[in-house]
């Protein structure tokens, strides 16, 4: 009788904790934030950690990049399109236990766009005119002139709500509103959040939530598979996600982002200075061969400078398609029948070492001889992004909609096209989303027929999630590691 | 003694075989290498990556499908290039250094040359070789530089050392009263009595030049890319290992097997010409 009592009691011990679902999770991270204010640096650190879950902003991103109420529950825009009324969630509560009311947003907006502001993203908040504090829960603000993405603007993580009374030490003890509180932080070893009970929204599944910071490949790979760490954001060494796919203990997240992977071209050093030059470059890669060699199948191909999931995205891989013979004509009709000799200057990630490796060889089928340098960023920046003291470099540019670096001649790629120039002058104050999109179109096809650079492909965000947890972000519509939607399941 | 007696004492030393077959193994990979190699190591053939090793590729392919075989082939070359030029580096400066210093023993010009070299000495040679490398941009040149700098010391020593014990010998004392100066002392008569000694030890610097190459391009400092070095293809496999691991297993028996031939050749090669041990090791 008693043996039998212990057996149930032991059984039903070791099904409750069977049972017992995990309510903490620890995400590995590549790199750790320099501080903890999305509002004054570029960081994108810094947003992986606290957007959503720290600080919310007006309106937010969802997973998909669509944007969404966030602290503002619904607005009015004028008929003029110049006036913005929002209406604020009531009853939020800061971490600290300050009320959260139309003065703070008014004190956020303000300090953004002050002279003295030291927000990476002032251009954001350019077109704000005047922000008002109706009531408690009411904001007007007004434009200069009409803004088609204001709302967009107002969801990054630079633009997001800051209260006056917690902003002296928001750099090491961020007070926000977001389901989580930010609760210790480790230099050089982790930041841990915790579930803030009282907010106003679904309070998170998660209790506590621990950000690893591991940048070595090799340590995050031993991390994943000791179960050390439960998911690996932006997991850095594509070659080891066929062994995780393979496992059934974990999950492979690929998605978006918004890095486009180029082969810069110094476009003002002989020879590159001729557009034939540059198009056998480009006729002279294959991008398939540098996904699969490089990145290990993960990654899209483009012929352009601009992310291949956005509506306005043209496809524009044919006009260099891999063709080395019709590369070598190109090359002799610019008076280089045997090729020449030029630099290939490579900064750290596998996708610049390893990606510079293929194309090298590849150039090498056309006559172009490289040397290649590998170098640490601080050299990179530099020799090739502030010297100019290259001939080809490998980067990839994760900047959203960041096509407008081709209209600035003083670039790294030092491209001068007083046309595309006026082009993107004329995007700047074109209101008209139909017109935008035409503008953008055209944009795309005047650097792709320039041959400005070489485009390879647009990098893939692939992270390694524990197969139990669910609602990891696939894509990275913007810097965020949203932890409010995810959950363990049994 | 007798050259025939040298040869059968040479024969009967089993360390000094095996290392004189290891390192002539090698030595023929590299030589064979310049003419000829089963697969061209320069053409990347992605659809053939991360192959096991089997009958066509010996050693496998690695992430690009480059023949693993080929690549440590053209390693080798590499591995000797740079250690050969080190070592000759380190001898040829070390070496009349270290004569100067025995001929002028006592004074300031000894004083001078001999702080100097441990003030070479002093630094840790592979991080010394780290901020050559990185200052001056990362290249074979640089790395063969570096790593000669740090073999001059070495042979400045060792030469003044044992030339100084020379300087006291009788036929030293009849050569000065037959007339001779000083740098004809040393050139004809110390040099040929410590050339045993700085065989040896250039053996075994050589051994040290592969490694120190290979410790310099595993961390992105040595001989760059596309030419092949054995510590660059480790560092390469270091993500795969789990995934592939005959990439880091044949460029890492490469270099363990070819310093131990080395080491092994050294030490057989002391045993034979260093007169002190030579008659109680046997």
């Amino acid at each position: 009788m008693k043996k039998t009592l212990t057996l149930t009691t032991a059984l039903a011990l070791m099904a409750g904790s069977a049972w017992a679902a995990k309510t903490d999770v620890t995400i590995g991270v590549q790199l750790e934030p320099p501080h903890l204010d999305p509002t004054s640096a570029a960081a994108g650190a810094i947003d992986s950690v606290v957007y959503s879950n720290v600080f919310e902003g007006l309106t937010r991103f969802g997973p998909d990049g669509s944007v969404g109420p966030g602290l503002a529950e619904s607005w009015e825009i004028s008929e003029d399109g110049l006036t913005y009324t929002f209406k604020l969630r009531a009853g939020v509560k800061f971490h600290d236990g300050t009320d959260f009311e139309a003065s703070d947003v008014v004190f956020s907006l303000d300090r953004a766009r002050a002279d003295d502001s030291t927000n990476a993203q002032k251009a954001l908040f350019d077109g704000i005119d005047m922000v008002e504090a109706v009531d408690a829960t009411t904001v007007k603000v007004t434009l200069k002139n009409r803004q088609g993405n204001f709302l967009f603007n107002m969801a990054w993580g630079d633009a997001v709500i800051v209260a006056p009374e917690s902003i002296e030490d928001i750099k090491t003890n961020p007070v926000g509103t977001g389901a989580f509180t930010f609760t210790d932080w480790k230099q050089g070893d982790s930041i841990t959040i915790s579930r803030n009970p009282e907010y106003w929204g679904t309070p998170a599944s998660l209790e506590k939530a621990t950000f690893k910071f591991i940048s070595e490949p090799t340590a995050a790979f031993g991390a994943m598979m000791a179960g050390d760490v439960d998911a690996f954001y932006s997991y850095p060494a594509p070659e080891n996600l066929v062994q995780f796919e393979a496992d059934p203990r974990f999950k492979v997240l690929s998605g978006n982002t918004e890095g486009e992977t180029i082969l810069a071209i110094n476009n003002k050093m002989e020879p590159f200075n001729d557009v034939r030059v540059r198009k056998a470059v480009s006729m002279a890669i294959d991008r398939q061969a540098i996904i699969d060699g490089a990145m290990f199948g993960y990654g899209t191909p483009i012929g352009t400078h601009f992310a291949p999931h956005n509506p306005d995205y043209v496809d524009l891989t044919d006009l260099s398609p891999y063709d080395p013979a019709a590369a070598k004509a190109l090359l002799a009709e610019a008076g280089y029948p045997d090729g020449f000799e030029t630099t290939l200057k490579l900064p750290p990630p596998s996708y610049a070492r390893r990606g510079g490796e293929i194309i090298a060889a590849q150039l090498r089928e056309i006559g172009i001889k490289t040397e290649i340098s590998n170098l640490e960023w601080a050299q990179w920046l530099e020799q090739a992004f502030r010297g100019y003291d290259y001939g080809l470099t490998i980067v990839s540019h994760t900047e959203p909609m960041d096509i407008g670096i081709y209209a600035r001649p003083e670039y790294y790629f030092q491209y001068d096209n007083a046309d595309f120039q006026a082009l993107i002058d004329k995007l700047s104050v074109e209101n008209d989303p139909a017109m935008r999109s035409d503008i953008l179109k055209e944009a795309q096809n005047v650097i792709a027929n320039d041959y400005v650079n070489g485009y390879l492909f647009q990098l893939a965000l692939t992270s390694v999630v524990d197969a139990k947890l669910n609602g990891i972000w696939e894509n990275a519509p913007t810097q965020a590691i949203d932890l409010t939607g995810v959950s363990w399941s049994e | 003694m007798s050259e025939a007696g040298f040869l059968s004492a040479a024969l009967r030393s089993r360390n000094l075989m095996l290392g004189l077959a290891l390192t002539a193994i090698f030595a023929a990979a590299a030589l064979i290498s310049l003419i000829w190699t089963p697969f061209d190591v320069t053409e990347l053939k992605i659809a053939e990556k991360l192959q096991t090793p089997s009958a066509t590729h010996l050693f496998g392919t690695d992430h690009f499908g480059r023949d693993i075989l080929s690549m440590i082939m053209v390693g080798a070359q590499t591995s000797i290039a740079v250690a050969f030029v080190a070592v000759g580096i380190g001898m040829g400066l070390g070496v009349p250094l270290g004569l100067t210093a025995a001929a002028r023993r006592g004074s300031l010009l000894d004083e001078v040359i001999m702080r100097g070299n441990d003030l070479v000495f002093a630094f840790p040679s592979l991080l010394i070789a780290i901020l050559i490398t990185a200052v001056f941009g990362p290249s074979a040149f640089n790395a063969i530089v570096a790593i000669g700098i740090f073999n001059i010391p070495v042979f400045a020593r060792l030469t003044r050392g044992a030339a100084l014990s020379l300087w006291t010998r009788d036929y030293i004392l009849s050569a000065r009263v037959s007339g001779k100066g000083a740098a004809r002392i040393s050139v004809e008569h110390i040099l040929p009595n410590i050339t045993n000694l700085l065989i040896v030890q250039g053996t075994i610097q050589f051994s040290l030049g592969i490694l120190a190459e290979a410790a310099l391009s595993y961390v992105g400092l040595g001989v760059q890319p596309p030419t092949p070095s054995w510590g660059r293809m480790l560092a390469d496999s270091q993500t795969l290992i789990s995934l592939a691991p005959h990439m880091a297993l044949f460029p890492g028996f490469a270099i363990i097997l070819t310093v131990l031939g080395l080491n092994l050749a050294g030490d057989g090669l002391r045993d034979l010409l260093d007169p002190r041990i030579r008659r109680v090791g046997r």
